[in-house]
């Protein structure tokens, strides 16, 4: 199994305000680490050029991010282990403060690349039910083998 | 504190192992019984009889390693390597329980989203215990466990001395590490050095450049 991670941010200022130019300017060097960061499987992209933010129904202020992971360590290590730590410091300056969880985990079969409206669905579980072996955190977090117990994982909640 | 925990502590009783211990540690990498028998003047047998005995107590961990590089036919025969274990050992007497209310209080700083003030409290007593302690940079970073190495002329730190809740809290506990540094530097009135962020896997957070040549 592999790991998929979903994130999502509430920015402050629209994307092409000044305010937004250094967040902008991490993205190429920050993918250019995960890209080539052990573990690495695969991140949703809407175009050729790091800039070019995943397209959603859910409207002009909510940056999203998806990708997958070979295993939590890898994950771990790039989002918290690498430059990666440095741009998430300063996601006050770009992004508001959510009381509810903005990222979620869970577990996908080797080779399934989650769509956008699966992970969605997997936030909001989150978000309703508190962390289980769906939908879950690096603080809870839960083994592929508590999820590999669950009926088609990959197909849950659709 | 367990009663493991002082168990582990009394095999350190012994000078020659205090000394393997401590060259094994400050490698942070993979060490072979040759090359800390000759690094702490003992025989090879001596050397690997108290390392496993370090092992045993759970101060350091052991695993089978081609030191040739090579795998397979013609690689050598794997070499038994050592090297420090990430679990912290704590023994406190009476007994002390400073990281069950260190991480209380983190979870409170994430709730009431005190970020920001939690870096200024770090900044400040940075800045005091560098002016309590009256050394050098290297100095109060070792007196704080940090374990500070030179490389590639920056001072990067080999020990995360906030690991438990680094792991629990990472950006919170490492964004109040680099503010601590940050104090600290200020504290000594270190102006020709600077505290960044550059993390990797089992180091701290934090690494030191001169201020001069900042431009990576």
């Amino acid at each position: 199994m592999h790991l998929a991670q979903l994130n999502v941010a509430h920015l402050r200022e629209p994307l092409d305000s000044p305010a937004l130019t250094d967040f902008l300017d991490a993205l190429a060097p920050i993918y250019q680490v995960s890209d080539a960061a052990p573990g690495f499987v695969w991140r949703m992209k809407e175009g050729d050029e790091p800039t070019d933010l995943i397209q959603h129904d859910y409207g002009p202020m909510l940056v999203v991010n998806l990708s997958v992971w070979e295993s939590r360590e890898t994950l771990w290590n790039f989002v918290y282990r690498s430059a990666h730590l440095e741009v998430m410091r300063r996601r006050r300056e770009w992004f508001h403060r959510i009381a509810e969880p903005y990222t979620v985990m869970w577990w996908v079969p080797e080779g399934h690349l989650p769509p956008l409206d699966e992970a969605v669905a997997r936030l909001d579980l989150l978000r309703a039910q508190g962390p289980g072996p769906e939908a879950f955190t690096f603080k809870d977090f839960y083994d592929s083998s508590d999820a590999a117990c669950l009926p088609a994982a990959a197909e849950v909640r659709k | 504190m367990t009663s493991d925990d002082l168990e582990s502590m009394t095999v350190l009783g012994d000078p020659v192992r205090r000394a393997l211990y401590r060259f094994v540690a400050e490698q942070g990498r993979d060490v072979s019984r040759n090359e800390a028998a000759e690094a702490t003047g003992v025989q090879r047998t001596l050397a690997a009889h108290h390392l496993d005995k370090l092992v045993e107590a759970g101060l350091l961990e052991s695993r089978f390693k081609r030191l040739s590089g090579k795998a397979g036919p013609g690689g050598g025969r794997p070499a038994k390597v050592y090297r420090r274990v990430r679990e912290e050992r704590t023994v406190s007497l009476p007994p002390r329980d400073y990281r069950t209310l260190a991480l209380v209080l983190a979870e409170t700083v994430d709730l009431l989203g005190g970020e920001e003030k939690a870096e200024q409290a770090a900044r400040r007593t940075g800045e005091r215990l560098a002016a309590s302690d009256a050394a050098d940079l290297p100095e109060v970073l070792r007196a704080r466990g940090y374990e500070p190495y030179e490389e590639d002329g920056r001072v990067r730190l080999r020990n995360c001395p906030f690991h438990v809740l680094a792991e629990s809290h990472p950006l919170l506990v490492c964004s109040m590490n680099l503010a601590l540094c940050e104090g600290m530097l200020a504290g000594l009135g270190e102006t020709g050095v600077v505290a960044t962020l550059d993390p990797r896997p089992g180091e701290c957070c934090v690494a030191f450049t001169s201020s001069k040549n900042n431009v990576d």
